[in-house]
């Protein structure tokens, strides 16, 4: 892209009206790709733009005005019911105690099934072993796997473990989903490093954890970022396990917003669900801003040169 | 003295795929052994063996005297270069040089003093806190190098360890390769596809093909007797003409004709008789055919035959004419005065002259 403009911008001035038309047709051109890109990025910010402003005004406001209107006072009492009065079925605390079921099951899950998918992509990188290649498959097809075939099963599973309704099960079955997908990114995250460094670090004494852990792990930083960007916003986002095998007290917050939306009862409190609705997906916004950089550049970046 | 490395009857095979077959090498202390041939040929497999890399499928690996085949590469007392260098890329010099002396435990001051040792050695004490990726690649290899110093070992294993370096740094590095053995006295094996390096470094190679030892020898003895047509076509540069011949015993000499496109065969005469079979290949360097007067000897003749190619190569010309269906090279003064399609005096000196088996390849004489 760089490399587009900066050619253009050092081209000479066109010599001849001919080459004057075409420049022109080239502006025009531009011009037209970029008018119909922005209409494109309005398309999808519209909703982020009136789920924010009607979450900052009153239902009196929402009532009588328009829906893409600013609001006329800014109130953040919609944000505060949402966040701990808001009711769901019968109970009326807000999100906060499921935004919390959400951390604790997200923040667990996702460092658990990083670190296993850590460890395994590095032995079927370079540990060789007879089968890896068809346990790598499998795991591989474990992605593709639908989620709603297993889960009746897998609610029979967790009620044999004692763990259906819990976080723990919740924690356990978001780990075992996500281990296909870590292994996946470790794996070929692993396979460009040269397998003389393991060589080397063997003939130097190390071991199979002390490679991992001198060698592959300082050298993982971007695809750490990757796996926990995307690891982070499966589980957090999740409503499907969340709704099967949770219970009463144990629920995720994405199950909790859609309560609150579907269980009012008489005036529909649009700037509550809304706030709600942002309250819910913000983590994930926030965590892809924070280490967003590191997300694009370990998706291209994979070969270490030594 | 027990060997410093004794390889015996040593198989490997992947699955039913046989990569290296009925292997036995002995060196003894301050030997250079160097691995060559071309690639796929088992090489490097061999050397990882040695260092425990690859488990062996049949044979026994002694290291100083120790029965090693079934030891960890850590506990064989071995150091290793690799082709890619293979340093850590997230330590330091410093810390890549004395990863393996952690790893064993040894105490900080001991590291440090071997650490300042090496890096004198090698000269690379100003780079002791970059990291690999701000080195050239003459400073990886000195660092690839020093990491295997600091071990001390009784065998040192190089995997093409200059094949990833032009051809300047290439020589340089050659020469301090040669001098750190010499000063070292150390046991070195060294696999390489490179002639010219196993030529120029070692004090006894070993040909392989296929998986197969072709024949172990000094550098002299391998240049100059190669034991088949493969050792004779692979080591020397340019190499050994291979020329298809007649011969027949007449007299007091073996007689050895070669066809040659334009009139009669070319007749040469070996004095010494020797009993070979109607049909042979024969093997000469170029550099043992040149201008008339090249050499005195009682085997050396001449004969006149076409030009078809002059080579200039700074210190000699080559040049290349058309016999026994071949193209044969002869080695002549910078200064000759050949011309391409012009009939030339050729001088053949048969003293080194080898005489194969056109079928087995085996060497005759």
């Amino acid at each position: 892209m760089t490399d587009f403009s900066t050619a253009n911008r050092s081209m000479p001035p066109p010599p001849s009206r001919m080459r004057r038309t075409g420049g022109v047709k080239r502006a025009l051109l531009r011009w037209l790709l970029f008018a119909g890109l922005g209409v494109f990025a309005l398309f999808y910010l519209m909703p982020l733009f009136v789920m924010l402003t009607t979450s900052l005004k009153s239902l009196e406001e929402i009532r009588t005005g328009s829906l893409v209107a600013l609001p006329r006072t800014v109130t953040f009492d919609a944000w505060h019911t949402a966040w701990s009065q808001a009711c769901s079925g019968i109970k009326c605390e807000g999100l906060r105690p499921y935004f919390m079921n959400s951390v604790l099951i997200a923040v667990p899950a996702v460092a658990i099934s990083t670190m296993i998918g850590a460890l395994n992509g590095y032995v079927v990188a370079h540990w060789r072993f007879r089968g890896a290649n068809i346990i790598f498959s499998l795991m591989l097809f474990g992605c593709f796997i639908p989620f709603q075939v297993v889960l009746l099963p897998m609610a029979r599973m967790l009620g044999l473990m004692g763990l259906a309704g819990t976080i723990p099960g919740l924690i356990f079955v978001h780990v075992i989903y996500g281990i296909g997908f870590t292994t996946l990114f470790f794996r070929n995250y692993y396979v460009s490093v040269p397998g003389e460094l393991v060589k080397a670090a063997k003939v130097d004494g190390a071991g199979f954890l002390r490679i991992f852990w001198s060698i592959f792990l300082p050298l993982s930083l971007p695809i750490f970022v990757v796996t926990i960007i995307w690891q982070f916003t499966q589980i957090w986002n999740d409503f499907l396990f969340g709704v099967s095998f949770s219970q009463a007290g144990t629920q995720p917050v994405t199950v909790a917003l859609n309560n609150i939306v579907n269980s009012t009862t008489g005036v529909k409190e649009y700037n509550v669900d809304m706030a709600a609705a942002i309250i819910a997906a913000l983590p994930t916004l926030l965590v892809y801003v924070v280490a967003g950089k590191y997300f694009i550049r370990g998706l291209t970046a994979g070969s270490v040169k030594g | 003295m027990p060997p410093i490395l004794d390889i015996r009857n040593l198989y490997k095979s992947y699955g039913t795929t046989e990569i290296l077959k009925d292997i036995n090498v002995t060196i003894e202390p301050g030997d250079f052994l160097v691995l060559v041939g071309p690639s796929g040929c088992g090489k490097s497999t061999l050397l990882n063996c040695i260092a425990g890399l690859e488990d062996i499928s049949g044979g026994a690996i002694h290291i100083g005297g120790q029965d090693m085949t079934d030891v960890a590469p850590k506990d064989r007392n071995i150091a290793m270069v690799f082709q890619s260098y293979a340093l850590y890329p997230t330590m330091t010099v410093a810390k890549n040089i004395t990863f393996g002396m952690k790893v064993r435990g040894v105490d900080q001051a001991t590291q440090d003093h071997k650490l300042a040792e090496v890096a004198r050695q090698l000269q690379i004490e100003p780079l002791l806190s970059r990291k690999p990726a701000q080195l050239s690649g003459g400073q990886r290899q000195r660092v690839a190098m020093g990491r295997a110093l600091v071990r001390d070992p009784k065998l040192f294993l190089f995997d093409e360890p200059l094949s990833n370096l032009d051809a300047k740094l290439r020589v340089e590095m050659r020469t301090e390769i040669k001098k750190l053995h010499h000063n070292l006295g150390a046991s070195m094996v060294y696999v390489t596809h490179d002639q010219i390096e196993a030529l120029t470094l070692a004090t006894k190679i070993v040909v392989m093909k296929g998986g197969v030892i072709q024949q172990i020898g000094t550098p002299s003895e391998i240049y100059n007797r190669p034991a088949n047509l493969f050792v004779a076509d692979f080591m020397g540069s340019p190499s050994m003409n291979l020329i298809p011949a007649r011969t027949q015993r007449m007299g007091e000499t073996t007689q050895i004709e070669i066809a040659r496109p334009d009139g009669p065969p070319l007749v040469l005469q070996d004095t010494r008789r020797p009993d070979l079979p109607a049909d042979i290949i024969l093997g000469l360097r170029p550099e043992d055919i040149g201008a008339p007067g090249f050499r005195q000897g009682p085997l050396v003749q001449t004969s006149p035959c076409r030009v078809d190619v002059v080579e200039p190569a700074g210190a000699d010309t080559y040049i290349v004419a058309h016999l026994g269906g071949k193209e044969v090279t002869a080695r002549f003064h910078a200064e000759t005065e050949a011309q391409p399609g012009s009939p030339l005096e050729f001088a053949f000196d048969l003293t080194k002259a080898a005489y194969f088996a056109p079928n087995s390849g085996e060497r005759l004489n």
